[in-house]
């Protein structure tokens, strides 16, 4: 049997790893389109801002692909998968047969219409580490950034940027910086953080064009106002990868289809990570949730499948921790519920701190930390568990809560015992 | 593999687990200069108490680590001999692996910004916490 994995990120990895924990020899091959090892992609902020080098980049160890006897293809796109045949075809038309396949494509950047976006050459996207290498050399030079975009991937870059010195403004078309993440409160305690470094924050607001000679000079805005800059980077999100399959029977909604096990609609074809789409039990919808944790336990589920352990996803909820400069913050599930739709928020700000639970029904749906991120983890396991929190809800933003506040029995099979996935 | 499991009726939350952490994963060895080496020092197992019930709660050590599957730098592993530890060398203070823990077991160290866990003390045979337990409420012991 041979294993194909189109990625080389957060699902190939899991993927990987899950197989070679029971099997050591079927034959694996992954294919990717870029030149480097397996890397952190969210450490592409961390580089430009220098609080890491190149080696701290690397997401495994250098002996990873040989430790577990896995054939590299690198700087190879695929650009069609034959369902029929079995095969892969390659950027040059090369056939790559496979028994199992896993598409762990990940995210394209989203481009807005923004009039003038191709005529420049300094006007960057920035989710690879290509990318962090094209801006790490404009910096060396030219110091004036316009960041669009100030979601989770915009923030970072601001941060980074902002660390080495650039005079950064982002412009965020929504209300609220980091606004799908957070909510209002914890929105505007890192909008001030940014303006603290000397950011300029622009929400409600759009680019409209990019304009300059030769190359970048400057942006407009929707009312008009010109901000001369060197450079823009686009970072409004990313939308799922998933060209190699138009046209082909596998289903694609927004992202590739999947069920529980990883399969997507064809038969030994399957998908994980930012390019998939599996099932929100929050939001009780399927839909992509662009993140490395469920990049990596998706690539995971459909490892274990390929090799028929018979695997079952949980299914996957939003998690995020993003920090800002000195202002941590965390966000799970459900952050800005629909108030007519019988959630109950509870909340609690002092200083730099601040927290809000979101429950429906005593049970907890969702989470905002900022500053003070003591045991935030527990909450992230009641949303998991869909615990009734009634006889402990007082504790609940406290730093005080844990096991004891749980029943017994669940405290005796929780603390007590270690199961995995497949028991 | 062996690990530190709590035994909830014996423990009188004296917290004498909590320093004798400190002390162990400290520079000097010293409990009066452990305490004072660090902003605040953190205890990687933590005493909960609520009535008359208390325990020392630490990592678990999972089967299925959700901190390891969330770690985006790759400083969060599960060794071979089922240890899950963290590489503070590699550590970039995102703290993905924090809110990932349903144990709430995974602490922020002030002092250089990276996480912090339970590593089981590989300089000792059994664990500091469950040697300083004067009531054997903590113990170190394989189970399946
Ligand atoms: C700046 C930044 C910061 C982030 N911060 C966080 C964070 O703090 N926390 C968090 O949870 N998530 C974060 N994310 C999101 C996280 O990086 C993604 O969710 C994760 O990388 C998804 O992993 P993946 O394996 O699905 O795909 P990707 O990491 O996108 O990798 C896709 C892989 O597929 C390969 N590939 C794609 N198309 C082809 C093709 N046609 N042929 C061959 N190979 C191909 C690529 O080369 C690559 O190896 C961040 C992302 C960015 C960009």
């Amino acid at each position: 049997m041979k294993i194909v994995i189109v990625g080389n990120s957060a699902a190939a990895v899991g993927c990987i790893e899950a197989i070679r924990q029971h099997d050591k020899k079927v034959e694996i091959q992954v294919i990717t389109d870029e030149k480097y090892h397996t890397y952190s992609r969210p450490g592409i902020t961390y580089l430009l801002g220098k609080k890491i080098n190149e080696e701290k980049m690397l997401y495994r160890p250098l002996d990873f692909y040989k430790k577990h006897a896995i054939k590299t293809r690198f700087e190879t796109k695929v650009t069609k998968v034959d369902t029929a045949n079995k095969v892969v075809i390659t950027g040059i038309g090369e056939k790559i047969p496979y028994d199992k396949l896993l598409l762990g494509t990940g995210g394209i950047p989203f481009v807005p219409p923004i009039k003038g976006r191709f005529d420049h050459k300094s006007v960057f996207s920035y989710t690879k580490w290509e990318d962090a290498e094209k801006v790490m050399e404009v910096v060396k030079t030219r110091k004036k950034a316009v960041v669009i975009g100030a979601g989770m991937i915009g923030s970072k870059t601001v941060e980074g940027l902002s660390m080495i010195g650039c005079d950064v403004t982002v412009v965020e078309l929504g209300k609220n910086v980091l606004g799908l993440a957070l909510d209002n409160t914890a929105s505007s305690m890192v909008e001030a953080r940014m303006k603290e470094k000397g950011v300029k924050v622009l929400t409600s607001n759009e680019v409209t064009e990019i304009y300059g000679k030769d190359d970048v000079e400057g942006v407009i805005m929707r009312d008009g106002d010109e901000i001369p800059c060197d450079f823009v980077i686009i970072a409004v999100g990313v939308f799922p990868n998933t060209e190699m399959v138009k046209g082909t029977d596998i289903e694609v909604n927004r992202g590739i289809v999947v069920n529980e096990k990883m399969e997507t609609s064809a038969k030994d074809v399957y998908a994980a990570g930012d390019c998939a789409e599996g099932y929100d039990v929050l939001a009780e919808i399927k839909r992509p949730i662009p993140i490395w944790p469920v990049a990596y336990s998706q690539g995971k589920i459909a490892g274990l499948n390929m090799i028929g352990k018979n695997a079952v996803h949980q299914g996957n909820f939003p998690i995020n921790a993003i920090e800002f400069d000195g202002v941590p913050t965390i966000s799970v599930g459900i952050t800005n519920p629909d108030e007519n739709a019988g959630f109950e928020v509870i909340s609690e700000k002092e200083g730099n701190n601040y927290r809000k639970i979101v429950l429906k029904d005593d049970v907890v749906k969702g989470a905002v930390f900022v500053g003070d991120l003591t045991r935030s983890g527990l909450i992230t396991g009641l949303i998991e568990r869909k615990e009734k929190i009634t006889e402990y809800k007082d504790e609940l933003l406290g730093n005080d809560l844990g096991f004891v506040h749980y029943k017994r029995e669940l405290r005796d099979s929780k603390l007590t015992q270690n199961k995995n996935w497949l028991e | 593999m062996k690990r530190v499991y709590p035994v909830e009726d014996n423990c009188m939350g004296c917290k004498l687990c909590e320093v004798a952490c400190v002390v162990e994963h400290s520079e000097s060895h010293d409990i009066l200069r452990a305490y004072k080496e660090e902003v605040t020092p953190v205890s990687r197992t933590r005493v909960e108490e609520k009535g008359g019930v208390s325990l020392s709660l630490n990592c678990r050590h999972c089967e299925e680590p959700s901190c390891v599957f969330a770690c985006i730098s790759g400083a969060m592993t599960k060794n071979d001999d089922g240890i899950v530890l963290v590489n503070e060398e590699k550590c970039i203070g995102c703290w993905m692996c924090l809110m990932s823990c349903q144990y709430g077991m995974i602490e922020r160290k002030m002092i250089n910004k990276t996480a912090s866990k339970c590593d089981l003390c590989p300089d000792r045979e059994k664990p500091a916490c469950v040697e300083a337990c004067p009531n054997r409420a903590l113990v170190f012991e394989e189970r399946n």
